[in-house]
């Protein structure tokens, strides 16, 4: 157990420290939550920066355009970020952090050169369409159907909470390509460009009143058999390589601004005065403030394990669930703090007066999605029990 | 960074856990129970594994590993319910003469304030030393000169502890600075002990609810029984995560606040293990309940453990004063 940094991570993150001081201020402020186009040009943007010095896909193969760092110099790249304040990963969420590492370990190598380097340069957005209204946390029973039809698929389904399909140019998509076969072992995984002809997208506001997913709706949509990643088939098993990748890695840069967003509670506590004195001065909610601090220790402590395993694997393990349920309750138990902290100030959406009351309560709105998406807090206690406890497997149909 | 353990690690780890699998199953357990005074031959053994000079270096007698590697060791000394006071002779190495050995038993009590009330200090009745962490020093007390009282019925029947009346000052063996380093290393050994409380009572509880059948099926199979036991694994691994940074950053102060990590290490192993240990006996049903199955031992040696070295309530309140020095 070392935690030590080599002297080459240690150059890497001063490097990186110094370019980001310059870059970060130089590209502004973050566009309204509204503005698509506005928030696309802004993250893709900054992707192409990150590019361009040499600070996208991290871990990624140099052959595609990638640092081909290793994990560690991937988590200092978090820890640096957040740091200073960069620009989140944003509309390149899906491309990045589980889309294009999907390819890069299950892609065709024709698939790998015609997609990796260009999310790497922030030239194509990526959205997922895994979920549909009948399959969410029971993700195999999806419909949506592709017949072959010559060297075609022609697809028509239903997918919904598909996040950022609005600006997306290409969709991790998952479809049924035999409807006889018991239901994990009909899936295919395919690349649907989101320009084909048959593709409507309905935005779907969410309880945040914002337009983060939406709906999408595919009649008679054709794409390319040559844009299936794997066998035909075997989509099930790629979409758990997706899935490792969603749950296991994605949320590195959200716990570091997690630490951050404690502190700011702090500063807020400082500020809010109840009765004839400060929040902060309640010895209770300062040891509150210090127990969720160290659990939010606990949890980077947990990361730095996995990544360490991970390194020898490549792919984040099943351990990944423990360390996603973690984090998504731990976040809320924050949320929950900030708005006690906040009281009465918390009724407003925007800051009131000096209070951070606006992102106190986007953060707490927001954060009711993370025990949903990417497997439901339930789903993870089942993958915990099953896969690495051993115990019985819940009832499956067929 | 590399942050699993090493090939060395594990042959320790590994070492200890066939030692005490071997020399402290369960059954001993309840002989133990009715004898209150320290098993001083398996004191000797665990001296001769290295338990007590573990972090003194190799030229005078002790095996030089560091804080990280003891943490290993405890871990597992916890998880087998190794009763004794271990983490302060451990402590106590290289600062009075016979510890490392095992020659002579140490034993300590934390004073965070000048006048406590009520002190109570384990298994003083066996002590050749005691060891008394006060805000401003560490001093040796000679245990025959503590006025105190036996508790008759001690929460952890392998815990005996007496009622302090009166504590000498004793002689000084270091100043507030060492006092302190000897709080945050306690902790850390607690963390690891609390650790392995976690990680027992998690195999205990999976291996119950996959043989206990009710309605016709084991009751690991129902929802609420896996969801539980998830919840007992994601507090193993927290505090596995925490309680090895917390050792690690003892012996490496550069990667880290060393005081809020051994802190936050303490407090999370502490909850956990309570909290996994409650779970445990829940999951066992009414056998739980009783005092044949041996699941209670563990919450209850878990309460002490999480007494120790600081409590939940005061790291926390520690961790959230340096939140504010850095703000400030
Ligand atoms: C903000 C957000 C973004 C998302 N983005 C995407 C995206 O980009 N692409 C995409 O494909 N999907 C996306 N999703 C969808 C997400 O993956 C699903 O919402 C999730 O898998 C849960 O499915 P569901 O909504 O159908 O809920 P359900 O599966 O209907 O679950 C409802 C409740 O039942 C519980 N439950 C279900 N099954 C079990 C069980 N076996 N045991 C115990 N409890 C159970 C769940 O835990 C939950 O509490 C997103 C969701 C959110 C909230």
């Amino acid at each position: 157990m070392d935690l030590r940094y080599t002297a080459s991570e240690e150059t890497f993150r001063r490097e990186l420290r110094a370019w980001l001081a310059e870059a970060v201020p130089g590209h502004g402020a973050t566009p309204p939550q509204e503005d698509w186009d506005a928030r696309r040009e802004y993250d893709t943007g900054w992707q192409r920066k990150l590019y361009d010095a040499g600070y996208a896909g991290i871990n990624w193969p140099k052959e595609y355009g990638g640092r081909e760092a290793s994990l560690t110099e991937q988590l200092l790249y978090y820890e640096e970020i957040a740091r200073a304040g960069a620009p989140y990963v944003g509309v390149n969420f899906v491309g990045m952090l589980h889309g294009g590492p999907t390819l890069i370990v299950e892609g065709s190598e024709d698939q790998k050169k015609a997609h990796i380097p260009r999310i790497l340069k922030g030239e194509e957005v990526w959205c997922q369409g895994f979920s549909e209204p009948g399959a969410g946390s029971d993700l195999a029973s999806l419909q949506t159907r592709a017949e072959r039809d010559g060297d075609d698929y022609v697809l028509n389904g239903h997918k919904i909470w598909t996040s950022f399909a609005q600006v997306a140019d290409f969709c991790e998509l998952l479809v049924r390509t035999d409807p006889e076969a018991p239901k994990h072992r009909g899936i295919s995984w395919l690349i649907l460009p989101m320009d084909v002809a048959g593709i409507e997208i309905r935005p779907l506001p969410t309880l945040a009143g914002e337009t983060d997913f939406s709906e999408v709706f595919l009649s008679d949509v054709r794409v390319p058999v040559e844009n299936r990643v794997g066998a035909e088939n075997d989509g099930w098993r790629i979409t758990n390589v997706t899935l490792a990748f969603e749950r296991g890695t994605a949320f590195a840069s959200d716990m570091i601004h997690l630490q951050q967003f404690l502190r700011e509670l702090v500063a807020a506590a400082k500020q809010v005065t109840r009765h004839d004195a400060r929040a902060w001065d309640d010895a209770g909610l300062r040891r509150e403030v210090g127990h969720l601090a160290a659990e939010l220790d606990a949890l980077w402590a947990m990361v730095k394990l996995s990544v360490s395993e991970a390194s020898q694997t490549g792919v984040p393990g099943v351990g990944a669930a423990a360390v996603k349920l973690f984090y998504t309750e731990l976040y809320q138990r924050v949320c929950e703090l900030g708005l006690r902290i906040l009281g009465r100030a918390g009724l407003a959406r925007e800051d009131v007066g000096e209070l951070p009351s606006g992102k106190v309560l986007h953060r707490t709105l927001q954060s009711l999605s993370l025990t949903i998406a990417a497997g439901s807090s339930q789903i993870q206690r089942n993958i915990i029990s099953e896969r690495i406890l051993g115990l019985p497997r819940e009832p499956r149909p067929r | 960074m590399d942050f699993q353990l090493s090939d060395d690690q594990k042959a320790l780890r590994d070492g200890i856990r066939s030692f005490c699998e071997g020399r402290v199953p369960v059954d001993t357990l309840r002989e133990l129970e009715v004898k209150p005074e320290l098993d001083r031959g398996l004191w000797g053994e665990l001296a001769e594994m290295g338990v007590f000079g573990l972090r003194l270096p190799e030229s005078d007698g002790g095996v030089g590993l560091g804080t990280g590697d003891a943490v290993l060791v405890f871990a597992e000394l916890g998880r087998r319910l190794v009763p004794g006071p271990l983490a302060w002779t451990h402590l106590a190495a290289g600062l009075v003469d016979g510890a490392a050995s095992g020659d002579v038993v140490v034993g300590g009590v934390d004073l965070r304030g000048p006048q406590p009330d009520p002190i109570l200090v384990e298994h003083l009745q066996s002590l050749d030393t005691l060891l008394v962490l006060r805000p401003d020093g560490v001093f040796r007390v000679d245990p025959r000169e503590v006025q105190a009282q036996a508790v008759a019925t001690p929460l952890d029947p392998l815990t005996p502890v007496r009622h302090v009346g009166e504590l000498p000052r004793g002689d000084a063996l270091g100043d507030a600075d060492a006092a302190a380093r000897l709080r945050l290393e306690g902790a850390a050994l607690a963390a690891g002990q609390l650790l392995g409380i976690c990680e027992a009572t998690v195999e205990l509880a999976v291996a119950y609810a996959k043989e206990r059948e009710q309605f016709g099926r084991p009751i690991g199979s129902f929802q609420a029984m896996k969801h539980l036991l998830a919840d007992m694994f994601v507090r193993q691994e927290a505090t596995r995560a925490a309680a090895y940074a917390g050792g690690v950053t003892l012996d490496q102060p550069d990667v880290g606040d060393v005081e809020r990590c051994v802190a936050g290490a303490k407090l999370v192993a502490g909850e956990a293990a309570v909290k996994n240990a409650r779970a445990c006996i829940q999951v066992h049903g009414g056998m739980g309940y009783t005092w044949e199955v041996p699941v209670h031992y563990y919450l209850k040696r878990a309460y002490v453990l999480a007494s120790q070295f600081g409590d939940t309530e005061e790291w926390a309140g520690d961790v959230a004063r340096r939140l504010d020095d850095e703000a400030a």
